[in-house]
């Protein structure tokens, strides 16, 4: 009775009920045939979500205002620039990861340097700059579609012990959050920011380095997604971040971490992914028509937050 | 009207308590027509409450409250405008988003039908002018326009307007705190004016020299009761401070503390040209006193923020802060006790960036112990304690890190009796101990236990008091602006 009870105290448990019905549904309509495909479906998709997720969750746990737009920008720019200068060989592997890294590093520094200096409100601060990385993807892209180089399209779209590569990877980085956010003394430090960042700072939290930290791993961790998209679809494309910029937030508030900070949680990060991904191609399997879909995408998003608002999550 | 030698208002016996806390324990008071009496105390003397009880506002617990002679069941708000009693209070109540004229029309019910706007501007213009000659008041602006002073003359100007009835009795609280010299001249001219036309004023201020000049009669007030009351002639600046703080403590020699002036400092603050410096030594209970919010807190966060520690924590942490507005400085409401206590010591008990949770429990288990937090699981959440509880876990986060100074900010604010000793007792013992202590309170007797006390006035340090020199007459007089130490 107290392990029921437990297990339907976690902010997260709804996700995933929310996740298994809907996974179920689809079945159902299909009899079963395609039960693996959509499994892995859903875990390569939800992979993607659950890396951006993680970033933009660290962010909104700072507190009220806290929200990272760049990050549909920051996928782009990266995926764009590692692409080309790999030049399709895979010898030049390693170089796109460094440049990868350093753009999600430029960007982070930039994002809180423009909060900080110029005291802009994040969610204007982060959107300003997403203008100036969006254009410098255009810039660099110039509409030619550079394919990944072999090894990485390969290991992008295969699977290992029938789970994708990619959400292998997401798993890792998932693992990493988990510890840092409930082992480690960052996140401590990003929590006690998000609850009341003056009481924080009079605590000998050091604000500035947490926050800042925060928004150098988001703007990391949307590049790296950015890297893995454009090399598992065979190429960046300058639209391929537009979707994250909802699905970053939604992830996050289905996921029963606190809207107005303080409180963050990684298992429903992937519950919340792997719904979202469901949501779609349940609507898909039963023959819903595009405007159809996305009303009931959101009324089924508003479902499962009121369900987990429920909850006394303090 | 039996008006003729009836006071406007009276008390007597009025008793009012909150909870624990007696704010009037027995008070009599009484204003007459053409008298201007001048009300005086420290803070928590129970002034405020006194005026909300003449304003209807609050009613006492106990005790009889008279109209013009007329005893009366059930006093109100309403019912003391009706007999012509106005309240400026300290913290101005004008809308700031109206205009002067239209705030004009919010105090003036009478003020209605076609053409009000006109008679409203023309009524507080007039009165302005007559208090505060040459003012340049756009009646027709929004308050928020105006400077903090135009805004305190307004107010004042509004409480002394007549649409129906006449104005009897003004309670003016503090209204010089922002005016310049000029202005405080011209209103105190007027007061005098008013009350030789047959109203009745009284003047509650820390200006000692103005409530001197100005009124016939002196009320002191100290700890809920009234201590003094007699005509404003048969006072000096001197004897009106001895009348506030009459108890002087005695004190115990503190020769071994006194060798420690000689130690280096541990933390110090430089004021820019204004006032005197400000120096910690090791082991010193440093008392930071003077009226309500005048710079010791700010002093304090400067002193905090001033030891960096905002982009990374320093190695070694010279100061913990243990905050006294829980909600807004200290609290971290989401988290258990346990966290909310270990927060400031997290670095020290943190390996490889991971905190170590068996150290943490055994630390805030040990504190939990000596501090006697009041709770059977430490995992509770922070908010479920009483405001006591919580203070001590505040209290804890902050002597349980290495910190050699403690910065404390009137940390006992809704701290019962019993916690406040159990507290003063650690204190001595930690600072025997070696470390430091700035403590800021705005209660007499915790200030006068420690070795050395500065006293804040108007944001900078006007005197610094030590050892035997520590006496709550002192320091009162050091408060106040006539009367420097």
């Amino acid at each position: 009775m107290s392990l029921v009870r437990q297990v339907f105290g976690k902010p997260w448990i709804w996700a995933f009920l929310a996740t298994l019905a809907t996974f179920v549904v689809t079945i159902l309509f299909t009899g079963g045939a395609s039960t693996v495909g959509l499994a892995q479906a859903a875990l390569t998709f939800g992979a993607f979500s659950v890396i951006v997720g993680l970033g933009q969750m660290f962010v909104v746990t700072l507190g009220p205002g806290n929200v990272d737009l760049s990050i549909p920008a920051t996928m782009t720019l990266a995926g764009t620039l590692a692409l080309k200068v790999m030049e399709t060989q895979d010898g030049l592997i390693w170089l796109g990861l460094v440049v990868t890294l350093l753009t999600g590093l430029v960007i982070g520094i930039a994002n809180y340097g423009l909060i900080k200096l110029l005291r802009i409100p994040p969610i204007i601060a982060t959107l300003s700059a997403s203008f100036i990385v969006q254009s410098a993807a255009i810039w660099t892209n110039r509409g030619i579609r550079i394919k990944p180089p072999e090894l990485l399209a390969q290991f992008s779209t295969a699977s290992t012990l029938g789970i994708p590569n990619v959400a292998w990877l997401a798993l890792v980085i998932s693992v990493a959050a988990w510890v840092a956010l409930e082992r480690g003394i960052y996140g401590r430090f990003v929590s006690a920011i998000g609850q009341n960042m003056r009481a924080a700072r009079l605590a000998g939290v050091p604000v500035d380095g947490v926050r800042f930290a925060t928004y150098v791993l988001c703007a990391l961790l949307a590049a790296i997604t950015g890297f893995l998209l454009s090399c598992f679809s065979g190429g960046a494309a300058l639209n391929m971040g537009a979707e994250y910029l909802l699905t970053s937030i939604a992830v996050v508030v289905i996921g029963g971490t606190a809207v107005a900070g303080g409180f963050a949680n990684v298992p429903g990060i992937w519950g919340a992914s792997l719904f979202l991904f469901l949501v779609v191609s349940m609507l898909n399997t039963y023959g819903a028509s595009a405007g159809v879909r996305m009303l009931l995408t959101g009324v089924i998003i508003i479902g499962v937050i009121v369900a987990a608002s429920r909850r006394p999550a303090r | 009207m039996t008006q003729g030698d009836n006071p406007v208002i009276s008390v007597n016996g009025a008793r009012k308590s909150f909870g624990a806390v007696h704010a009037l324990d027995g008070v009599d008071f009484s204003v007459r027509a053409g008298e201007c009496v001048g009300l005086v105390g420290h803070n928590g003397a129970g002034k405020s409450t006194l005026v909300s009880i003449l304003n209807g506002g609050l009613s006492p617990d106990s005790g009889t409250l008279a109209l013009l002679g007329r005893p009366v069941e059930r006093h109100s708000i309403a019912q003391a405008r009706s007999i012509g009693l106005r309240c400026v209070f300290q913290e101005l109540s004008l809308c700031p988003n109206l205009t002067v004229t239209e705030n004009t029309r919010v105090a003036h019910r009478s003020l209605r039908g076609f053409g009000w706007r006109g008679r409203a501007a023309r009524l507080i213009k007039d009165k302005l002018d007559e208090i505060f000659p040459d003012n340049g008041i756009d009646v027709g602006r929004s308050i928020s326009g105006f400077s903090i002073a135009q805004r305190q003359m307004i107010e004042i100007a509004t409480a002394f307007t007549s649409s129906d009835g006449s104005v009897r009795l003004v309670v003016l609280d503090e209204p010089t705190s922002s005016l310049d010299a000029g202005l405080a001249g011209q209103l105190l001219t007027f007061v005098r004016r008013f009350v030789a036309a047959g109203g009745a004023v009284v003047l509650i201020s820390h200006i000692l020299g103005e409530v001197l000049s100005t009124t016939d009669r002196i009320v002191v007030m100290k700890d809920g009761k009234v201590v003094a009351d007699r005509p404003s002639a048969e006072f000096s600046t001197e004897s009106l401070v001895g009348a506030m703080g009459s108890v002087v403590r005695a004190r115990e020699a503190r020769a071994a503390r006194d060798a420690a002036a000689s130690q280096t400092a541990v933390l110090s603050h430089t004021s820019a040209g204004r006032g005197l410096d400000f120096v910690a030594r090791p082991g010193e209970l440093i008392g930071l006193a003077g009226l309500a919010g005048h710079g010791q807190t700010r002093m304090l966060v400067d002193l905090y923020m001033a030891e960096g520690g905002s982009w990374r924590t320093p190695a070694a942490r010279k100061v913990a802060f243990v905050a006294g507005d829980r909600a807004v400085d200290g609290n971290l409401p989401l988290w258990s006790i346990v966290k909310n206590m270990s927060v400031t010591l997290l670095p020290e008990i943190a390996r490889f960036g991971l905190v170590d949770r068996a150290a943490e429990a055994r630390v805030t288990a040990d504190w939990h112990k000596r501090i006697a937090v009041r709770t059977e699981n430490m995992d509770n959440p922070i908010l479920s304690l009483s405001g006591g509880n919580q203070q001590k876990v505040l209290f804890a986060r902050a002597l349980a890190s290495p910190a050699p100074v403690v910065l404390m900010d009137d940390p006992m604010r809704g701290v019962d009796i019993g916690t406040k000793h159990e507290v003063y007792a650690m204190l001595r013992a930690e600072a025997a101990a070696g470390r430091t202590f700035v403590w800021y309170s705005t209660e007499m007797d915790e200030v006068c236990q420690c070795d050395r006390v500065y006293v804040f006035r108007e944001g900078e340090i006007v005197a610094e008091l030590v050892g035997n020199e520590i006496s709550e007459e002192r320091i009162l007089s050091a408060s106040f602006a006539e009367k420097a130490a």
